[in-house]
């Protein structure tokens, strides 16, 4: 069976090139960066070259990078990093403001804070295409606000937020601003010297490196508590030995990514087009979420009237083809979209899209796969 | 319309021994097999539940089943049906409760989910049957219409859940283990290795933790939950307080918390006056009952008059009695000498010798 792989948004395969980044640290390079001795030296020096060139592509400081296991775990240090930090100096819960489309890491962060009784939370709504607007942020930060979180780019219908204007309004009010950019970071340029952004996480696996490596950018001077308490690695704020192939492979991924960026986007956008427009063309009722001003290049999330999208990824699957919906519970089953449903989808339209997520992998071939394959399949769901 | 292969089969996948060997064998018999577990609710484990899982369709049972499919060689797809099950089981569930009556979720859930809802996504997948693991055979007769019999095991057999199933349905519809006892079934699991092969019984109703329904009414169906009311005698004298109708059963004897002396048993549940009835064990014995909601596998084999067993809950032998066509709606059954602990809400299912004829949801008892 032919197949192909359209869910690059839920993870990359690893570049070859970062793989043989990798392999020494598998093997030879067993040090531990935080040995005196000459193993030890090698390591520290490696991990921060990492960091340095990693900070370099993103335009910080190498000292404002932190290594971690993932965007969660970077939301988690972020968020709870500074609600904590300021819940030190005061006595009462305090005020948080969110996107209600973030990503769970987000989230489910923010909700166990609340039933705990740490913080308050005012949600953001989206528009029907699912984007927010600065100003309903301005209107919702309190006296007490500590911090701002809204995603860069939307996970399920990859629209770009604009994070770079909702910071600014945090910045003027010294209030901290997160934003979760695990889904733009290898899709869209990120310069952190252009950027009113106090802490912004990401992840290697969605650009071609390995998973269970990821980044918190902290700005200097913005003051968090650590979660993870242990050895003094990662500036006192993450103990724990780093994770030396993870971190060298995240660095040069990035490398990669950032590399062939422009030519990539290009192609992507081309593709995405091709495939859009044959959707839209040949399966009627397919109707597109998301904004098509302000998306990334490599995202289209479709719905289909009638169809339900777990049905439909199953059908796919059988096909070969690689798709995704909303989140997957814990035993692997699709749930409703919450982003479909904040955008004012009725619950059964929010079950019935589905994502394609293109990537470097991705080829014309496959996009004429695709469009031979789902005109069918909607037709036969909708007549079974 | 679409053309469905007969090659393929939708295997319904519990996660437990049942399923998997139905799976295994119709593996072996050349179907080209897809597994789908259906994820029916969220998991108690959630909610501190710490109780071990004797219940179906919870993760790591859905976990159990892609280990299984995966040794199998077989895809294996979870699927969510968490809302449709919600409103045609759960709230069903409570919903009769608060009406005084005694409802059965198995039977709304084959009868919905199974065989509605994942029969609906097997042809979309271009499967022309779904299989299942229950006890329970379907034949075709002479006619050429099909029969739902009883399994082999008759301790195991499951074909009071399934008496909702009409001539398109079985169409549709293999039970790859219906012909196999229990130790058989295990032993060909065994045999073949796969991990659930010696998985304790699913017996409880998977949703409600510790058989505690009274209380899981109170904490997630609140809308149904009874305010307390009477104990009362058959001559209307109060015997005491009962925390709401939602708590009791016709024919249940323990948990009632009060003492008069004598074994006293709930005969009926007044909604009206939110009454709950007591009475002597000899009081609940029935002369009969109607049923309404009827269903037959082939009306063509049923007849006015007939002589039938009647089963009128899961595990009891079933007792001889009269069908009684009364009106298109409604059927009454008369048995041969009084039953005790007829429960309005629970299904009635006919049988004539191993067939099941259908059955009903049973309106009243009669003296």
């Amino acid at each position: 069976m032919r197949r192909v792989y359209l869910d690059y948004n839920a993870t990359t395969p690893v570049d070859p090139r970062v793989r043989d980044a990798m392999i020494p640290y598998l093997g030879e390079e067993y040090g531990n960066p935080s040995s005196l001795h000459w193993a030890g030296a090698r390591a520290r020096n490696d991990l921060e070259q990492a960091r340095e060139s990693i900070a370099a592509i993103l335009g910080c400081e190498s000292g404002e990078i932190y290594f971690t296991s993932g965007g969660t775990e970077s939301s988690n240090m972020a968020i709870k990093g500074v609600v904590c930090q300021a819940l030190k100096q005061r006595q009462a819960p305090v005020h948080v403001v969110a996107s209600v489309v973030e990503h769970q890491a987000v989230l489910k962060t923010l909700a166990f804070l609340e039933s705990s009784g740490l913080i308050r939370v005012t949600w953001i709504p989206v528009n029907a295409e699912g984007e927010l607007d600065p100003g309903e942020f301005q209107s919702a930060v309190k006296d007490d606000t500590v911090l701002i979180s809204a995603m860069f780019v939307n996970n399920e219908t990859g629209n770009i937020f604009p994070v770079d204007a909702i910071g600014k309004l945090a910045s003027e009010r010294g209030i901290a601003f997160h934003t979760d950019a695990v889904q733009a970071v290898g899709k869209l340029p990120v310069n952190l010297k252009r950027l009113s952004v106090d802490l912004l996480s990401f992840s290697a696996h969605k650009f071609y490196g390995p998973k269970g490596a990821g980044v918190l950018y902290k700005r200097k001077g913005v003051p968090i508590v650590s979660l993870i308490h242990g050895g003094s690695q990662e500036g006192e704020r993450r103990g724990g030995t780093q994770n030396m192939p993870g971190i060298i492979g995240c660095a040069r991924a990035l490398g990669c990514v950032t590399a062939d960026l422009d030519g990539e986007t290009a192609r992507l956008e081309k593709l995405r087009a091709e495939l859009e427009e044959g959707v839209l063309q040949q399966v009627p009722g397919a109707r597109i979420r998301g904004s098509r001003q302000r998306r990334v290049c490599n995202t289209l999330n479709v719905g289909f009237d009638g169809v339900e999208s777990e049905s439909l990824l199953v059908a796919l699957d059988r096909e070969g083809i690689a798709v995704s919906s909303g989140p997957a519970c814990a035993s692997g089953a699709v749930e409703p979209s919450h982003v479909l449903m904040a955008m004012g989808l009725s619950p059964k339209q929010a079950k019935g899209s589905v994502r394609f997520s293109l990537g470097r992998g991705t080829s014309q071939h496959d996009i004429e796969y695709v469009l031979e394959k789902l005109p069918d399949i909607v037709k036969k769901l909708r007549s079974a | 319309m679409n053309s469905l292969s007969k090659k393929i089969v939708v295997a319904a996948m519990s996660g437990g021994v049942d399923s998997s060997v139905a799976a295994l064998l119709l593996k072996q018999q050349g179907y080209e097999v897809i597994g789908i577990s259906m994820k029916t609710h969220e998991s108690m484990e959630n909610e501190g539940c710490s109780a071990p899982s004797k219940t179906c369709c919870t993760v790591s049972d859905i976990m159990d089943a892609r280990r299984v499919c995966q040794l199998l060689d077989v895809p294996f797809y979870a699927m969510n049906y968490v809302e449709a099950f919600h409103d045609k089981v759960v709230d069903y569930f409570g919903r009769e409760y608060a009406a005084g009556r005694t409802p059965n979720p198995c039977v709304a859930c084959n009868h919905h989910l199974k065989f509605d809802a994942l029969l609906k996504h097997a042809r979309q997948l271009g499967a022309y049957y779904l299989a299942t693991g229950h006890y329970a055979q379907k034949i075709r007769d002479e006619q050429g219409m099909y029969r739902l019999l009883k399994s082999r095991d008759d301790h195991k057999d499951q074909t009071y859940f399934l008496y909702g199933l009409g001539q398109e349905q079985l169409e549709h519809t293999l039970f790859p283990i219906g012909h196999l006892t229990k130790d058989e079934v295990r032993d060909i699991a065994r045999r073949a290795g796969l991990k659930t092969a010696d998985k304790p019984e699913s017996q409880e109703i998977c949703f409600v933790p510790n058989n505690d329904y009274a209380g899981f009414i109170e904490n997630h169906l609140p809308q149904y939950r009874g305010t307390p009311g009477d104990f009362v005698d058959e001559e209307g004298k109060v015997l005491g307080a009962h925390r709401g109708i939602h708590a009791y059963t016709v024919g249940q004897r323990r948990g009632l918390g009060v003492a008069t002396g004598d074994r006293v048993y709930v005969s009926a549940i007044l909604t009206e006056k939110n009454q709950v009835v007591l009475s002597s064990k000899e009081s609940l014995l029935m002369k009969g009952f109607t049923t309404v909601e009827n269903k037959w596998v082939n009306r063509e084999r049923v007849a006015d008059g007939m002589e039938i067993e009647v089963k009128v809950r899961h595990r009891v032998t079933a007792s001889p009695a009269f069908l009684l066509l009364e009106t298109p709606q409604k059927v009454r059954v008369q048995f041969k000498s009084p039953e005790g602990a007829v429960t309005p809400g629970q299904s009635a299912v006919f049988y004539c010798g191993d067939e099941v004829l259908g059955g009903g949801f049973i309106e009243a008892g009669y003296r």
